[in-house]
């Protein structure tokens, strides 16, 4: 069963993301820039979450979803010749992430239990070299891209609130979206699979085609958090496609637990702090990683959101 | 001609290597129903164990007997102190602790060794080309590498089919109940699978150090490799993870030698046909 906040968590929430849209007033630019890499993290755990927590799907191919949706933003700047607006960028880019799950979920999802898990891995990677490997992504080392045009051009000095507003107001979004979508027929078939999937078949339920629409949809999701990604650092790399990310993402979704709609954003708040701590303590980033997930496996069992009430 | 022929042996020599990573994986998997994104890891540290060893003038084939064993040492620790607990975990405990051992992993060996791209010497006694037809040589050191991955492959074969302890493998895959039902530990037959896992994935990497680079990144490409290896063949099928391995070591090292750009992708749509046709592997008996 999937829980979310309740009425006094999604206040605490919205209290949080007022902190959050206040930080440009009292916090340090970087601390500002840090904010706005956490609430990417939650968008793109959040995506995953559609997959883990609601269809108890692991994939292994999310990664390479986020940086299409990256990726999409360069793409379109070439063609364009110039940055396109966000208004065709943001739709681009999870069109493109779309479209991709959609061919990726088609074939993964024939395959079941580890046998997914391996064939999204190897898709995701296949994807990853497709930019590490061929020119059509500007090579292995990455690019910069031109950030998508806004409404207004944005003064360097507001680069960082505008954009860490924006990243707040989507991340609000997606989540006030799946909020609403796992209270549909949709969203509870979803829950059904989790909980037992020959059931729901034998109930009459295409099964495959909802895997398929969640994987689709996730994906999409993913390719808006890559593209916000992109829009607040006007960077691209293939690691944004690499299978780390992807388990980078299910951490963060564990380390928030799996049974909360919210906990991916809470996954993502605690992984930033982290990493941004084991920083400042010591150069081995992968040793306080490595730790901080076996901790979060090992003692962790329902994440920071706690056991469903 | 022989420029063709010359790509043939590189490719069955590239999936033989690849099969010694990938027979431990799906051997693992399939008595155990523990899936180990670390073992590309494993195939780091079997080339960097190498690297260290002949370093130090052992001889390489004294590093290879090193690779073997501290392989089957590594892999029964590994199982009695984390992956005997991991088992009953749900798909993303187990991806997520083994994406921390491949990080811990990561960071010891730049502790105890380095960040740096070596290089393994060809042993002297095998630094030579050895005329194969007309006035087409090839290497031999990549030659005894090719006679090496085909010992240890016979070997593991006989291993599981033929010896008694190998039924007892297959018995625990086929049916843990009636194995301990008879008698049998099956505690004692999961160290031992972990054990002979682990061992071929180390010495294939031991192998592959004067064939590359030895730098920290080189057990990537062969997990990727050795899942879709293990996705075509078949899960916890050691047959299927032969002849998988040898088509996918051809179709790699063909694609980059004739159609540069692409070739990364040549396996992956392989195994997408693969799994349009048969998606459960080409070998597996279901």
């Amino acid at each position: 069963m999937m829980t979310s906040a309740g009425a006094r968590g999604n206040l605490l929430l919205a209290l949080g993301g007022a902190v959050v849209a206040s930080m440009p007033l009292w916090a340090m630019p970087y601390h500002v820039q840090l904010a706005s890499t956490a609430l990417i993290g939650g968008m793109f755990a959040l995506s995953l979450q559609l997959l883990v927590g609601a269809t108890g799907l692991v994939s292994l191919a999310h990664g390479a979803f986020f940086g299409l949706g990256s990726y999409a933003v360069y793409l379109l700047s070439q063609a364009l010749g110039g940055a396109p607006s966000v208004f065709l960028s943001l739709p681009g880019a999870m069109l493109l992430a779309g479209t991709a799950a959609a061919m990726v979920g088609a074939l993964a999802l024939r395959t079941q239990g580890f046998f997914f898990l391996m064939t999204t891995l190897a898709f995701g990677q296949m994807l990853f070299f497709l930019f590490h490997d061929t020119p059509i992504g500007g090579g292995m080392d990455g690019v910069f891209i031109p950030r998508p045009d806004l409404i207004w051009p944005v003064p360097k000095a507001w680069r960082a609130p505008v954009f860490l507003w924006l990243n707040l107001g989507v991340l609000a979004a997606m989540y006030a979206g799946l909020w609403a979508l796992m209270r549909t027929m949709f969203g509870h078939a979803l829950l059904g699979i989790r909980a037992n999937e020959s059931r729901m078949r034998a109930m009459g339920h295409d099964v495959q085609r909802l895997k398929l629409a969640a994987f689709i949809l996730a994906g999409a999701l993913a390719g808006a958090a890559g593209h916000m990604a992109a829009l607040t650092d006007a960077f691209v790399s293939p690691e944004l496609l690499g299978w780390h990310r992807s388990a980078e993402a299910l951490l963060m979704v564990l380390l928030g637990g799996i049974g909360a709609l919210h906990g991916p954003i809470l996954g993502a708040i605690a992984l930033t702090t982290i990493q941004e701590l084991g920083h400042l303590i010591t150069e081995r980033q992968k040793l306080v990683e490595g730790l901080a997930i076996l901790l979060a496996v090992l003692l962790l069992r329902h994440g920071l959101a706690g056991r469903s009430k | 001609m022989t420029g063709f022929l010359a790509q043939v042996l590189n490719g069955v020599q590239y999936g033989l290597l690849l099969f010694l990573i990938s027979s431990g994986l799906t051997l693992i998997f399939g008595v155990m129903g523990v899936i180990n994104l670390a073992h590309g890891s494993l195939f780091m540290i079997g080339a960097y164990l190498a690297y260290v060893l002949t370093a130090a003038s052992v001889p390489l084939w004294a590093a290879l007997l090193a690779a073997v064993a501290g392989g089957a040492i590594f892999g029964a620790i590994l199982e009695r102190v984390l992956f005997r607990h991991f088992r009953t975990r749900e798909h993303l405990d187990q991806v997520l602790l083994t994406f921390a051992l491949i990080l811990l992993f990561e960071e010891a060996r730049a502790f105890l060794i380095d960040n740096q791209y070596h290089s393994v010497p060809v042993p002297a006694a095998l630094d030579f080309s050895v005329p194969v037809v007309g006035d087409f040589a090839y290497s031999a050191y990549r030659l005894a590498v090719l006679a090496a991955c085909l010992g240890v492959a016979a070997l593991m074969v006989l291993f599981v089919e033929r010896t008694r302890v190998g039924a007892a493998i297959r018995a625990a895959a086929e049916n843990p109940e009636m194995v301990a039902a008879l008698g049998l530990d099956s505690r004692r037959i999961h160290t031992l699978v972990f054990a002979a896992g682990t061992a071929p994935a180390m010495l294939a990497g031991a192998l592959a150090a004067p064939l590359q680079s030895v730098y920290p990144g080189m057990g990537d490409g062969f997990l990727i490799l050795s899942f879709v290896v293990v996705v075509i063949g078949g899960l916890g099928s050691i047959g299927g993870a032969f002849w998988a391995a040898l088509l996918i070591g051809l179709i790699d090292t063909m694609g980059k030698a004739y159609v540069p750009g692409l070739a990364g992708l040549a396996v992956f749509a392989m195994m997408a046909l693969v799994l349009l046709w048969r998606p459960t592997g080409l070998f597996s008996r279901a």
